[in-house]
């Protein structure tokens, strides 16, 4: 057929018209390696390091996406219940990984109490999710620093002064996590050539993502995808759209719980006012980094995200400060690109639609020159 | 089983929507294996009746019905679509209710997915066992083969042809082991010749296995070939209904659109060939969802009113909708000589046409402002009518009096129902709401204009007032009107001359006062 050329060109174009983002983002980091002047084994520590403490959180937002609940910055809400947790178990002096555990338990209930919440708000405003599960987290911050900041050590007891303000309640702006800190990256870490490899979080993330894959395949898995892609149809079909809807947005707050929880004892300490403020918008950056739409994601984007994402904060910072002298132009990269990033995806998503809408019209002009051939 | 309790037994049907029947003794009976063909025009009734029989909300929600359904000579009285598929029916509706992103295996089975256990669903409950992908396709399978003909089941629906989408509905409900009673609500008004006939192939093998089917269409020649007897409703009523081996084309589109009273009180038609040409579509296209507009090209004459008719979903409300600028269009229109930029409305409006909507919440009126406010709004964005001029025109106030006094001019016209005319849009009844948005069409003072269903949903006395006030501004100020309605009754008594658009092309014109049955062929004439 005389179209297949005309065909091959287009498809290339639309390859790189889907993957617009990843594409910017590989050639930024190009660029700016060499100039940074960082050595791969240095690049490919920090890499990995970074991937373990993150990948969990952000394999959080798969199945939100899935079930066409678009990108959920109601994992913010995760990410104060496991804040919560750790804050209580370091309480109650559990360090190690069995601290870490316990942490994950307790985190549980705060997520699934706070995903129920969400899940009714976002059910309430269908077609909104992401401004609202946005507005969702700034309001249960305001509940979370309320139990913090008053409520812990007055109302619900607190015992250990490390971690109280002086004045008796409240808890203090910085809580160590030392004594479990890394524990779960450095048990059964494997070193190659200077480059520490934490193993055991790695299997942790492999786990999760064989999870979300046997997931995809169960009977709410599908009616999960089922829902993102048509309520309506989903509905009559006997699916119950609104319950599913809320678990898929409880799943998923259980999970940023426990990937938060990863997060800080990779970190260390918790800052606990500021830790959950970013960590929504970064992950969805990330994600979309990775290539990620507002109805699509997949555990491929996840990684290459993970991946490209962190490569250009470590490296731009450096580069940045190569080139103009002053370091302080990294941490401003890393919010403006952050928003950017977003800001871009939306915008490509609409576009995306509207291109779909508009080639009806050219089949439809198309189908009247064929019709007017025949005559 | 006895030969003569039917499958189906409808007494007695009565359904009125807020006092207005729609439904008046509907008596019907379907045997096992029978195929039953229901014809009529649109609004005849044929879908309240399905949604009756298919137990649909929205017959709960108005009131629910009179009379009583026997299936299998038990009472049945369904609340919910769910019951009816229990009990055996099913329902392919005109719109597909399929999953875009899922295959045809998938949608077949969709929500019915046979699964596996597991520990972990063990635990956590049934939604959590895997689903069977193997007896997913099986099942799939078996349902298409009991369907005749050949789709393919892993195929995703977005890439589907329409027609191998309809086939994918058909075979959803053929997968439901229960099924007694298939209805099909127009299936091949979005099929190819060669996909109509294996689905009509496919019904009489349904029928042969001992399914019951409803089967309704506007392609006449499809009920005679496929069924066994023809039930006409007309008006809410069943008309005829006879076995398909006694009756033609010719006859069943008489009973179709016959009327027993003749309209009284008919306009004088004007039909003047001489008359120059206003407007002059050609090779136009629209893309607006659900009428589509494939190819039309149509002259409107200086001074006269134009009819476009035909069936719902055939595209004549497109037309207007794609000129208008409202829908993506292309092709070409000229009006009076000069060219109209087409997907751009304000330009439309600048050439002084205008145009009443049938969307009258959404797109015609500010149903939170004013009578005056949704009267003088389009007049005084357009034209800066009604506007008071200041520092040379650097500063434009409303002119108040003179929106009260056009408002109340109006009121007093058109004998809109209201406390004054600063009541608010939403308070008005529907008809009272059509005759503000004629209103507004008539105080832009347009060279051309388009209504569009101006008597949907409103009450046969707001009818005439509504369809004599179009009348009356056509002949007293000679404004060209193009107007569009599914009523041919309507248009036979407004109208000059009458376009019938059937399958997104013009079918043929014809001056109103050419018979009822002359209009129907064209309206299930094809144009392919």
């Amino acid at each position: 057929m005389n179209l297949k050329p005309q065909g091959a060109g287009k498809s290339i174009l639309n390859i790189l018209r889907n993957n617009t983002v990843p594409i910017m983002f590989i050639i930024i980091c190009s660029i700016c390696i060499p100039i940074s002047g960082f050595s791969p084994a240095y690049l490919l520590n920090e890499i990995l390091t970074r991937l373990g403490r993150n990948a969990f959180l952000i394999l959080s937002l798969l199945i939100p996406i899935m079930a066409g609940m678009g990108l959920n910055f109601g994992m913010t809400l995760g990410a104060m219940a496991g804040e919560l947790a750790l804050i209580f178990v370091s309480d109650w002096q559990i360090w190690g990984i069995p601290g870490v555990i316990l942490a994950m338990i307790v985190s549980v209930p705060f997520s699934v109490v706070l995903g129920f919440i969400c899940g009714k708000l976002l059910n309430m405003a269908k077609g909104r999710e992401m401004i609202t599960s946005y507005i969702i987290s700034f309001f249960i911050n305001g509940v979370y620093q309320l139990i913090v900041l008053y409520l812990m050590g007055s109302l619900i007891p607190i015992k250990h002064s490390s971690i109280k303000l002086p004045r008796g309640y409240g808890i203090r702006n910085t809580v160590s996590l030392l004594n479990m800190r890394q524990c779960i990256d450095n048990l059964l870490a494997i070193r190659i050539g200077g480059v520490k490899i934490p193993a055991l979080t790695l299997l942790i993330i492999a786990l999760m993502c064989l999870l979300i894959v046997w997931f995809r395949r169960t009977k709410l898995g599908q009616d999960m995808r089922a829902v993102g892609q048509d309520m309506q149809v989903a509905r009559d079909a006997g699916i119950q759209v609104e319950r599913t809807r809320i678990i898929s947005i409880i799943i998923s707050t259980v999970l940023a719980g426990f990937g938060m929880i990863l997060y800080l004892q990779n970190i260390g300490n918790l800052s606990t006012y500021s830790a959950h403020s970013q960590v929504g918008m970064f992950c969805i950056a990330a994600l979309l980094v990775g290539g990620a739409s507002v109805d699509h994601a997949s555990i491929g984007n996840v990684f290459l995200g993970a991946v490209l994402f962190h490569l250009m904060f470590i490296v731009a910072p450096q580069a940045g400060a190569k080139i103009t002298g002053d370091s302080m132009i990294g941490e401003y990269f890393r919010v403006f690109v952050s928003y950017g990033v977003i800001t871009m995806a939306l915008i490509m998503y609409e576009m995306k639609k509207r291109r779909q809408k508009a080639s009806i019209g050219e089949q439809l002009a198309l189908a009247q020159r064929e019709g007017s051939r025949h005559e | 089983m006895s030969q003569n309790v039917p499958l189906l037994e409808m007494k007695n049907i009565r359904k009125d929507f807020f006092g207005n029947q729609v439904l008046t003794d509907i008596n019907l009976t379907l045997q096992e294996g029978e195929v039953l063909g229901l014809v009529g025009e649109n609004g005849a009734g044929k879908s309240t009746l399905m949604k009756i029989l298919f137990g649909m909300n929205v017959i709960q929600e108005t009131g629910g019905y009179d009379g009583t359904i026997l299936l299998d000579g038990q009472p049945v009285d369904f609340k919910t679509p769910f019951e009816a598929l229990a009990a055996g029916i099913g329902m392919v509706h005109q719109e597909f209710s399929l999953i875009p992103g899922f295959t045809a295996t998938e949608n077949i089975l969709l929500n019915r997915e046979p699964k596996k256990k597991s520990v972990i669903s063990a635990v956590f409950g049934e939604r959590l066992d895997v689903l069977n992908r193997k007896e997913m396709n099986r099942k799939a399978e078996a349902a298409i083969d009991r369907m005749g003909v050949k789709i393919d089941g892993t195929m995703v629906i977005h890439d589907m042809p329409v027609g191998h989408k309809q086939f994918t509905e058909i075979a959803r409900e053929l997968s439901k082991d229960q099924l007694k009673l298939l209805i099909l609500d127009e299936p091949t008004a979005v099929l190819t010749e060669k996909e109509a006939e294996a689905l009509l192939l496919s019904i009489r093998s349904m029928a042969s296995r001992g399914i019951a089917v409803i089967f309704i269409t506007h392609r006449l020649q499809e009920i005679l070939d496929v069924c066994d007897k023809v039930v006409v409703m007309r008006d809410g009523q069943i008309v005829q209904d006879v076995p398909a081996k006694e009756t033609g084309v010719t006859e069943i589109t008489r009973w179709m659109v016959g009327r027993s009273v003749d309209v009284a009180g008919k306009a004088e038609i004007r039909d003047n060939p001489d008359a120059p040409v206003a407007m002059s579509i050609r090779r136009l296209w629209v893309d607006m969802p659900g009428e589509t507009v494939r190819d039309v090209s149509l002259d409107v004459r200086e001074g006269e009113i134009l009819g476009i008719g035909g069936l719902a979903g055939q595209g004549k409300l497109g037309i207007p909708n794609g000129i208008m600028g409202l829908y993506d269009a292309g092709g070409e229109v000229m009006l009076r000589g000069e060219k109209i930029p087409l997907n751009r409305p304000r330009a439309c409006l600048n050439a002084s046409m205008a145009f009443v909507s049938e969307d009258r919440r959404g797109v015609g009126l500010l149903l939170d402002e004013t009578l005056e406010w949704n009267i003088a709004f389009p007049a005084m964005q357009i034209h800066d009518k009604f506007l008071k001029n200041y520092l040379g025109g650097l500063v434009k106030w409303r002119d108040e009096k003179a929106i009260h006094d056009i408002t109340q001019r109006y009121i007093d016209d058109l004998a809109i129902k209201c406390t004054s005319s600063k009541q608010k849009a939403k308070e008005l009844s529907g008809g009272n709401q059509q005759k503000v948005c004629l209103a507004k069409a008539f105080a832009l003072e347009p060279g051309f204009l388009f209504v569009s269903e101006p008597t949907r949903g409103i009450d046969v006395g707001a009818k005439a007032l509504v369809l004599d006030a179009l009348r009356k501004f056509n002949r007293e100020s000679g404004v060209t009107i193009v107007m569009i309605s599914s009523e041919l009754e309507e248009l036979r008594q407004v109208c000059d001359r009458i376009a019938i658009v059937s399958g997104g092309r013009v079918a043929g014109i014809l001056p109103a006062t050419k018979p009822a049955e002359e209009f129907g062929l064209l309206m299930v004439s094809q144009v392919k």
